[in-house]
């Protein structure tokens, strides 16, 4: 991915996608490699994400480079109603590459566009978060052992949320089997559907999370997002559908695991965490490896064996 | 009356541009879109015509006009089976139908209110996915806008 944009997981090959997961692997064996001392990462958080933001500035820390940037834009000229473009193309004189995240869906790839060096997406509104995506292949991969053939259930808001979409896609490469659990507003939207039934993958919708629990290998929980709603009536309809307990595991396979993209609310009860089928901490750690894997990789400099 | 009496039933031009085989209803849309109500050469519509491919059909004629390419497409997202015809010296010179792009720049906005090119100074763009039900996929917050959502700019 040498000098490439992180923009949209569409965007990369089968091969690019697992290539940054083998990569993310050196650096879990071995996190702290000065590889980069030369290079400044802007992180540019139009809108506050300090678990993303940390997860980047650590993982460029580990690997010896400087972070400039802002967490807001309380203190910028942001605020003083200046445009991306031109934010943008001021970063890129201080910097070897922009982390964005940014409120407007495709201001990201808009971004990419105008940039002289390449930008990663941390998040672009209900869009892409491809970074995310790319923990979230590590961490099934990881705990699966392969990609490949598994039967992954994706729960609670699958309209709005952002993780599902990329998460969907990428899988998409692997011959996964999708069962899609939400309430009825807040279903897959069609055009992430569209990658499914393009590659004429195997796809259940279910309102009902116990319906599949006992037949997925990843249970992919999701917060409703209070934000997502303009009808506050229609977020408390739905906010408890969808929150998972232990009891609900006993039929579970063995080899399940839980993901969740943090933070949670209360979709999973707090009973959950100490069964072992529960994930979603160490998933949040894989994020820093696969940062590393991600910004060496675009900044081509190589790890450590 | 023969084929080639019945297309110049509506008036006949020295030179310009005839486009046929748009749905009568989104005649004036057509109009609307290539900004024919504000052009200054003598320019004919008709609609509910008879037509055996339509139904009901409209028809545009336009003196000293030649559709440029991007013209051409916003036709082709508004009346995707328009037929364009061009005219010299009342003669047929050349004939044919409108083509869909495989990706295109402005014309439609995106459907999407939270997309960058409905927030900031972008110009919008596109892939068509599904040239048959007209399926635009947007290249920033790659979101479908489909053709009854359609706003031309
Ligand atoms: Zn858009």
């Amino acid at each position: 991915m040498k000098n490439r944009s992180l923009i949209s997981i569409n965007d990369h090959t089968k091969e690019e996608l697992i290539g940054i997961l083998d990569r993310a692997e050196k650096f879990e064996k071995k996190p702290k490699q000065h590889i980069m001392p030369q290079a400044v990462v802007a992180t540019l958080f139009f809108e506050p994400s300090t678990r993303t933001r940390l997860s980047f500035e650590s993982a460029a820390n580990q690997l010896g480079a400087r972070v400039i940037g802002f967490s807001d834009t309380s203190s910028t000229s942001v605020q003083k109603g200046e445009s991306l473009k031109d934010t943008i193309l001021t970063v890129c004189q201080y910097a070897d590459i922009i982390i964005m995240r940014h409120p407007v869906e495709g201001s990201a790839r808009f971004a990419s566009e105008v940039a002289t060096i390449p930008v990663v997406n941390a998040g672009d509104g209900a869009n892409q978060h491809p970074t995310q995506c790319l923990l979230d292949l590590y961490s099934i991969r990881k705990t699966q052992g392969t990609l490949d053939n598994l039967n992954i259930a994706l729960v609670g808001d699958l309209k709005y949320g952002r993780t599902v979409h990329s998460l969907t896609e990428a899988m998409c490469h692997f011959n996964t089997t999708f069962h899609l659990v939400s309430p009825e507003a807040l279903k897959l939207p069609s055009a992430v559907k569209h990658h499914i039934k393009e590659k004429n993958l195997e796809y259940h919708q279910y309102t009902d999370l116990m319906e599949c629990i006992e037949k997925v290998d990843i249970l992919y929980m999701t917060r409703i997002q209070r934000e997502r709603f303009t009808d506050p009536i229609g977020y408390e309809k739905v906010k408890n559908f969808y929150i998972l307990k232990n009891s609900m595991l006993s039929n579970a396979k063995s080899n399940l695991r839980i993901l969740h993209p943090l933070p949670r609310v209360n979709e999973i009860d707090e009973d959950v965490d100490s069964n072992p089928k529960a994930y979603y901490f160490q998933q949040a750690l894989n994020g820093v490896y696969v940062r590393q894997a991600i910004l060496s990789s675009i900044l081509g400099v190589e790890p450590e064996n | 009356m023969s084929e080639k009496r019945k297309e110049l039933s509506v008036s006949a031009i020295e030179n310009g541009t005839v486009i046929d085989h748009i749905p009568s209803e989104k005649l004036f849309l057509v109009v609307k879109i290539l900004g024919l109500d504000h052009f200054d050469s003598p320019t004919t519509f008709g609609f509910n015509l008879d037509s055996k491919k339509l139904g009901k059909k409209g028809i545009i004629k336009v003196s000293n006009k030649f559709f440029k390419e991007n013209e051409v497409r916003k036709i082709a997202l508004a009346a995707p089976n328009a037929t364009l015809i061009t005219i010299e010296n009342f003669e047929v010179v050349g004939k044919k139908s409108v083509q869909l792009p495989d990706a295109f720049e402005g014309i439609v906005k995106c459907v999407n209110p939270k997309c960058i090119t409905n927030q900031q100074n972008v110009v919008q763009k596109f892939q068509i996915i599904d040239k048959d039900d007209l399926k635009l996929h947007c290249v920033y917050c790659e979101k479908f806008t489909k053709k009854e959502n359609f706003e031309f700019l």
